[in-house]
């Protein structure tokens, strides 16, 4: 029998006040997924810091518009897009300073994207200038 | 709703604790910046930070050690860390948190780590 692919989605005013909202959105699927609890809380995570770059970053703390993550998983992966209608900004090319340096030059910026790499199998970003961003993650299942 | 969080300021002899409670994330961490800055401005550097009550943290909550470390390193204080539930203690690992901070089990043993090291070189 062919696995049902199963999409969710949720849209929310671009504010930091809904990333738990958002945290517990992503959960609920992880959760549906069958992922441990252990890679639901880096689920979680992964997707707090992209749409946190999205709300402060791409839409500059702009309440009007909306973040958009959309979520799907089959029996091969779980797969989450965060769209966005802000700045096109790619994080992968923020340099990956060592954290002492970074600490050294009072810099903070860019640990988000180093997190999302650490917490997910993929982590890809498309531009479509005058369009929308989207960011996409990807954690592998194994059953 | 966002997820609660509150910072506790306490005293440790000379040393000032600040115990996080609840969810650290970009929504939050100028409550924590705010914590922090209140201590420093007021020429208390020698700080416990006691995340033992901390249920999670993202890099909006890092962020805000790592903009104050230099400043009050160059003050003769430091900022330890204490108590972190292994969850929470794994995103600090992730960033290598433990190669710049002092990380402790205990408020107490960070307490003694002030005494040994008032000021950790990096």
């Amino acid at each position: 029998m062919a696995a049902l692919e199963q999409r969710f989605t949720l849209h929310v005013p671009s504010s930091t006040q809904n990333l738990a909202m958002i945290r517990d959105f992503v959960g609920n699927v992880g959760v549906q997924a069958g992922l441990a609890d252990d890679d639901v809380a880096k689920l979680e995570l992964a997707v707090d810091e992209a749409c946190t770059n999205v709300i402060e970053h791409a839409h500059g703390g702009d309440r009007t518009k909306d973040v958009v993550v959309r979520a799907e998983f089959d029996e091969k992966s779980l797969r989450i897009e965060v769209v966005d209608t802000g700045h096109g900004f790619d994080p992968a090319t923020l340099p990956e300073e060592p954290l002492p340096e970074m600490v050294a030059h009072r810099r903070s910026g860019g640990l988000g994207l180093r997190m999302m790499k650490t917490l997910m199998d993929e982590v890809s970003y498309e531009i479509v200038p005058g369009d929308r961003n989207r960011l996409r993650l990807v954690k592998r299942l194994s059953r | 709703m966002p997820h609660p969080f509150v910072v506790h300021p306490s005293s440790e002899g000379d040393l000032t604790v600040l115990g996080l409670e609840g969810y650290l994330d970009a929504h939050t961490a100028p409550e924590f910046e705010r914590a922090v800055q209140e201590q420093v401005d007021a020429g208390r550097v020698r700080l416990i930070v006691d995340g033992a009550e901390l249920k999670y943290i993202s890099s909006a909550g890092l962020g805000v050690f790592m903009s104050f470390i230099e400043e009050v390193r160059e003050r003769g204080g430091d900022i330890k860390i204490c108590g972190l539930a292994p969850k929470v203690r794994q995103v600090f690992d992730i960033l290598g948190f433990h190669a710049i901070y002092d990380m402790l089990d205990t408020r107490d043993a960070a307490v003694r780590r002030f005494a040994e090291a008032p000021t950790r070189q990096v």
